[in-house]
């Protein structure tokens, strides 16, 4: 049966892994991963983790006991591959063999260059991240965020929670804009500042200010914060570059076909999770990475039963994947959710309530239904679900 | 036999994604609030384990 490194030991790693043994595959399964953690849930780390401390066990992933006997090896990544030797290299020098290669390697989060001091600011990807943020945040302290994203924006209501005074400086002119729209963004940004939020839109960091750490930060605009702490949430890029040099597609990401296997004759390789473009036959052929905490799990199932079928020297099932993306949020008491692909829509139209309450929003292009966004209003989103599924024909 | 199910009510956020994995066992009543039957049949478990994946808060057990 042979050797399958799993190079990532995130959710897609672990959902691949288990989707490779409810496959058939008997062989040997290696998961490297760059952190010392077992697989554990992130989203908990902007909210929860924050107002009770990081307990990194409690946030591991259940783990199906088809997988009890795969090696673990944390706490240094993968540096380097060679798809024609089929090796994976990893940042302590082991090389590792592999018959099969599945990609689970994520994002980090997109750092920009800014000058002034640099102690001060912090990310919010792990949970060493959550911890060092934790260990900042009290009352009083001035929080800036950069980002208006769904981080940031889950980071705010938290910091606020806990009686930091928190603004948000971003370039976008709503909050969440993308996946959101302009008026329900805007809806979003009037919760966050009835919290008493602060928002700086259209605007970017020209410099930190502070003797050793930062203390304040210079904006585009002229204007001056004061800052304690400074959580950067603009985005994120892939982990991919330990794929270097064996001619693949990484223009974002690592393109993959619809049964998620990567485009090369060097050998068995799939790709899962944050870091796979892939196409979605339920919003057309163009492949896309999409970073929703249920396609590591959507795109790990399919990428397992692919791989194992190529071990086994079958044809895996390269029918069209048509796993519904979805996101949600806890900001404050407001939950928001959605099913599909907003964030593609040309024209968006408020359904049922209004922005500022309770709300169903609906995303159209010319295809017709491509998302929905509720807020407040979980328990009626089937119906809208059921209608984005039916574009699978 | 029989699965056991148990959702963590301090943990479930009522996100309802088990809803759509296994909507005889787990249901979002009128109020947005989670439901669940607490034993299925073993004919169930598959959905069942998928539900408890798909769970944001990882808040459902199955035995």
């Amino acid at each position: 049966m042979g050797t399958v490194v799993i190079v990532g030991a995130g959710l897609g790693g672990l959902r691949a892994a288990e989707a490779l043994r409810t496959n058939g595959f008997t062989g040997t399964i290696t998961i490297v991963g760059d952190e010392e953690h077992l697989p554990y849930n992130r989203p908990p780390l902007s909210k929860e983790a924050l107002y009770g401390g990081v307990d990194v066990a409690g946030l591991e992933f259940r783990r199906k006991a088809s997988i009890d006997d795969v090696e673990w090896r944390l706490g240094h990544g993968a540096v380097a591959s060679d798809l024609a030797a089929r090796t994976v290299t990893l940042a302590d020098g082991t090389v590792l063999p592999f018959d099969g290669l599945v990609v689970a390697s994520g994002i980090r989060p997109r750092r920009l260059q800014i000058p002034g001091p640099q102690d001060g600011r912090q990310v919010l990807r792990t949970a060493a991240d959550a911890r060092a943020v934790r260990d900042q945040l009290g009352p009083g302290t001035h929080v800036l965020i950069m980002g208006a994203g769904f981080i940031g924006c889950e980071t705010a209501a938290t910091a606020r929670s806990l009686g930091a005074e928190v603004a948000i400086v971003a370039i976008d002119e709503q909050p969440m804009i993308r996946p959101l729209g302009a008026e329900l963004g805007a809806g979003m940004r009037r919760r966050h500042e009835e919290n008493g939020v602060r928002f700086h839109l259209g605007s970017t960091i020209d410099a930190f200010a502070g003797d050793g750490r930062v203390q304040a930060a210079q904006l585009s605009d002229g204007t001056e914060l004061p800052a304690d702490l400074v959580i950067e949430a603009v985005g994120s890029v892939t982990n991919a570059e330990w794929l270097d040099g064996n001619g693949l597609d990484l223009s974002d990401g690592l393109l993959t076909d619809s049964a998620m296997q990567v485009g090369t004759d060097l050998a068995p390789v799939v790709a899962v999770g944050d870091i796979a473009r892939h196409p979605n036959a339920l919003f057309g052929s163009v492949p896309r990475r999409i970073e929703h905490w249920n396609m590591p799990t959507e795109t790990g199932r399919r990428a397992g039963a692919t791989l194992a079928a190529l071990l086994a020297g079958d044809q895996p099932d390269r029918g069209p994947f048509t796993a519904m993306p979805s996101f949600w949020s806890d900001q404050y008491h407001h939950k928001l959710q959605s099913f599909g692909m907003p964030g593609v829509a040309d024209r968006i139209e408020l359904v049922e309530g209004s922005v500022d309450g309770p709300c169903i929003v609906e995303y159209h292009d010319a295809s017709g239904l491509v998302g929905v966004v509720g807020v407040d209003r979980t328990q009626d989103l089937a119906p809208y679900r059921k209608q984005l599924a039916a574009r699978a024909g | 036999m029989t699965v056991k199910v148990f959702v963590d009510m301090d943990k479930c956020q009522h996100y309802g994604q088990c809803c759509f994995e296994a909507a005889d066992v787990f249901e979002l009543d009128a109020e947005g609030k989670l439901q669940y039957v607490a034993e299925a049949d073993d004919s169930r478990r598959d959905d069942i384990e998928s539900a408890a994946d798909v769970c944001p808060m990882q808040a459902i057990t199955v035995e």
